[in-house]
């Protein structure tokens, strides 16, 4: 068996123990004094920065590539049926604000079939060019054609940072295209960066169920490719002046692979789209039971908005998973969320703390979820919740 | 497939939870009494597995790639009903992103051939990328379909599938051999017989290391991984607003005043 690539010169340690305490893993033990690392390393270097004497070494290739030749963003536009997904925007918007820094190129790729009216608008939200594959055969989204066509269109155009929404066909797609171009991918990234010195993409995503945000870099391949989780970025304003450059591509689908074939394909209306809901009203464990999404349905329906819920009341089967906020369902951005019997674990925290206006009703007065409310109500929710209905009701009544 | 089909599962040892307490002042996971157990989507892998053999015959092998203790997920799985274990395991794998696992994996699969399905859980719950599916597909060379939510059908070397997508539910048919991604949708695990825990704790786990495997140095654990981790944190804390106290019809109150400036009402 091969050693380990993160050694311990004894010699150098002055067992100091500063490597134990920063390792947030708790892969790193102290046994006799001396740091041994456990197999379970993710290898992120924290008690090699730590070290103060140096005695940590993590093995790292010498290679520095050159990628000189490698520029500019490319932004994946996603599109169903002419109509494109509004996470494009939101990488658009990241996309010009990465671009500026590195004084580069933003483009787009599209593709699918009959793209005029997609492009209408996508041509007005800042790109400097957009890559069209449009095409009868292109027309639903299959892995294997639209990856090949991203590959050749990347090897060929060369940019140093490939963004793709991190939707259900971003998820399959982006590790496929990584995959082909043999580079490295970033999943479900929340916040994207430069870094001024060395230019690279810092890519930052949640990890452990939320509990550790872990920042990602890809320093030896071409290009950096991330997905981006939905409703986190702020979407590009549309610039009726943009100058767009619009390249259509030609494509002859029988070049393509295209093993698995679609036999029958149906839209799902998202029924509950807590994802476009401008007001959600969420119901947690301190609901008691399933009733209590009566009392959330009826709050929710006084304020016209959308039923939320929280892991452990899905898990309980209380309420259908469409509904779950947090890392582990859906991320919602909207102006007002109001947490009903939610006590605010990292998971669901991480699912909705950049909205607007949190407001959280809940018994417990330590309950996390009070560290994030702009207004938080020390109560018991089945009392509070008929009052304000009440309330708003009365209001609506008097105009 | 006369004789059955050849299934194999990916699986990843996980910590239990990920509801783990933050050691604020050390800035760690406090995972001192933490369990390892089989990350839960690849369960569904495994029933998955188990229900296609029942039907058609043939086996089962589980595969993981972990550090040696990652036998005791194996053993779990043999345990619900799996036929053979192998676990890829060695220093050079350590520190591997999810391209250098799909490499690993690959190989790994490779050295059971002949395979005809492999199925792995859609995602892990602590990297949570579901990328290894995909990727392995690629390394093996065949075709790769995620968020599967029922096989519909396996007949002569092609197989028909379900998948839920976002905003569409899709059937679609390939040939095998294929790699699928399984949703929680597609069965219900089952829990482990006692005959099937002496079996688990009898079943020899079958080793690969990276010798075994003929794998480029250069393309495992952290030195074949393009992605590398440069900085750990801890989530950024919103900073609390008012925190009000007092009877049901004051608090009812105050929410109604903040939704009345917010314009909401």
């Amino acid at each position: 068996m091969s050693e380990q690539p993160i050694s311990v010169d004894k010699g150098k340690c002055i067992n100091c123990t500063l490597c134990e305490n920063t390792c947030a893993f708790g892969s790193l033990v102290m046994e006799e004094g001396y740091p041994r690392i456990l197999d379970d390393c993710r290898l992120c270097g924290e008690c090699v920065t730590a070290c103060p004497t140096k005695a940590i070494t993590i093995e790292k290739e010498g290679v520095s590539v050159n990628f000189s030749d490698h520029s500019g963003i490319l932004v994946f536009a996603e599109q169903w049926k002419g109509k494109v997904h509004p996470v494009v925007y939101e990488l658009f918007g990241k996309g010009r604000e990465l671009a500026n820094q590195l004084e580069e190129k933003l483009s787009a790729v599209i593709i699918g079939n009959e793209l005029d009216e997609a492009l209408s608008e996508l041509k007005l939200r800042g790109a400097d060019k957009i890559f069209v594959f449009d095409h009868p055969g292109l027309e639903d989204f299959r892995d294997d054609p639209y990856s090949a066509i991203l590959e050749n269109l990347v090897k060929e155009e060369k940019p140093s940072i490939f963004l793709i929404g991190a939707t259900s066909i971003g998820r399959s797609l982006g590790p496929k295209v990584a995959a082909c171009l043999e580079t490295g991918l970033t999943a479900d990234c929340t916040s994207l960066d430069i870094d001024p010195e060395s230019r690279l993409l810092l890519q930052t995503r949640p990890t452990y169920g939320g509990n550790i945000m872990a920042t990602i870099i890809c320093t030896n391949t071409r290009p950096q490719i991330a997905t981006v989780r939905y409703k986190v970025m702020e979407e590009a304003e549309i610039v009726p002046a943009n100058e767009c450059e619009i390249i259509r591509r030609n494509v002859t689908i029988s070049d393509l692979p295209d093993r698995v074939k679609i036999l029958k394909s149906n839209p799902v209306k998202d029924q509950v789209s807590i994802i476009d809901a401008e007001i959600i009203v969420s119901g947690g464990k301190g609901l008691g039971d399933q009733r209590g999404f009566e009392l959330i349905q009826e709050l929710a329906e006084a304020l016209g908005g959308a039923v939320g819920a929280s892991r452990p009341t899905v898990d309980e089967g209380w309420i259908d998973y469409p509904h779950q906020v947090g890392l582990s369902g859906r991320t919602v951005r909207p102006r007002i969320y109001v947490a009903c019997g939610i006590s605010g674990a990292v998971q669901h925290l991480a699912g909705m703390k950049t909205s607007d206006v949190i407001i959280a009703i809940n018994k417990d007065p330590e309950a996390p979820i009070f560290n994030v409310a702009s207004l938080g109500a020390v109560g018991d929710l089945y009392e509070v919740i008929p009052r304000l209905v009440n309330m708003i009701k009365e209001r609506k009544k008097n105009g | 497939m006369s004789e059955g089909m050849n299934i194999i599962v990916c699986i990843k040892q996980v910590p239990e939870t990920m509801e783990v307490d933050f050691d604020k002042e050390l800035g760690r996971l406090k995972r001192e009494g933490v369990a390892s157990v089989v990350n839960p989507f690849d369960e569904y892998a495994i029933e998955e597995g188990i229900r296609l053999k029942e039907k058609f015959g043939g086996t089962v092998r589980v595969l993981s790639m972990g550090p040696p203790q990652a036998e005791s997920a194996l053993r779990s799985a043999i345990a619900m009903g799996a036929d053979e274990a192998y676990l890829a395991t060695d220093m050079a794998f350590a520190g591997a992103d999810t391209w250098a696992t799909s490499y690993t994996l690959g190989l790994s699969i490779e050295c059971m051939a002949p395979y005809d399905l492999v199925i792995c859980g859609l995602k892990t719950i602590d990297g949570d990328t579901g990328q290894v599916g995909p990727e392995l597909a690629h390394c093996l060379g065949i075709p790769h379909v995620c968020y599967v939510n029922e096989i519909l059908k396996i007949d002569g070397g092609n197989i028909r599938l379900k998948r839920v997508l976002d905003d569409r539910i899709e059937i679609l048919g390939a040939s095998l051999p294929i790699v699928v991604s399984v949703s929680k949708s597609i069965n219900q695990p089952r829990l482990a017989t006692l005959r099937g825990r002496l079996k688990a704790k009898k079943a020899e786990i079958q080793i690969l290391t990276s010798n075994d495997l003929e794998a480029d140095p250069l393309k495992l654990g952290l030195k074949g991984s393009p992605t590398r981790v440069t900085k750990i944190s801890t989530p950024a804390r919103l900073t609390a607003g008012k925190i009000v106290d007092g009877s049901p019809e004051e608090l009812a109150k105050s929410v109604f005043q903040k939704l009345v400036e917010y314009k909401v009402i």
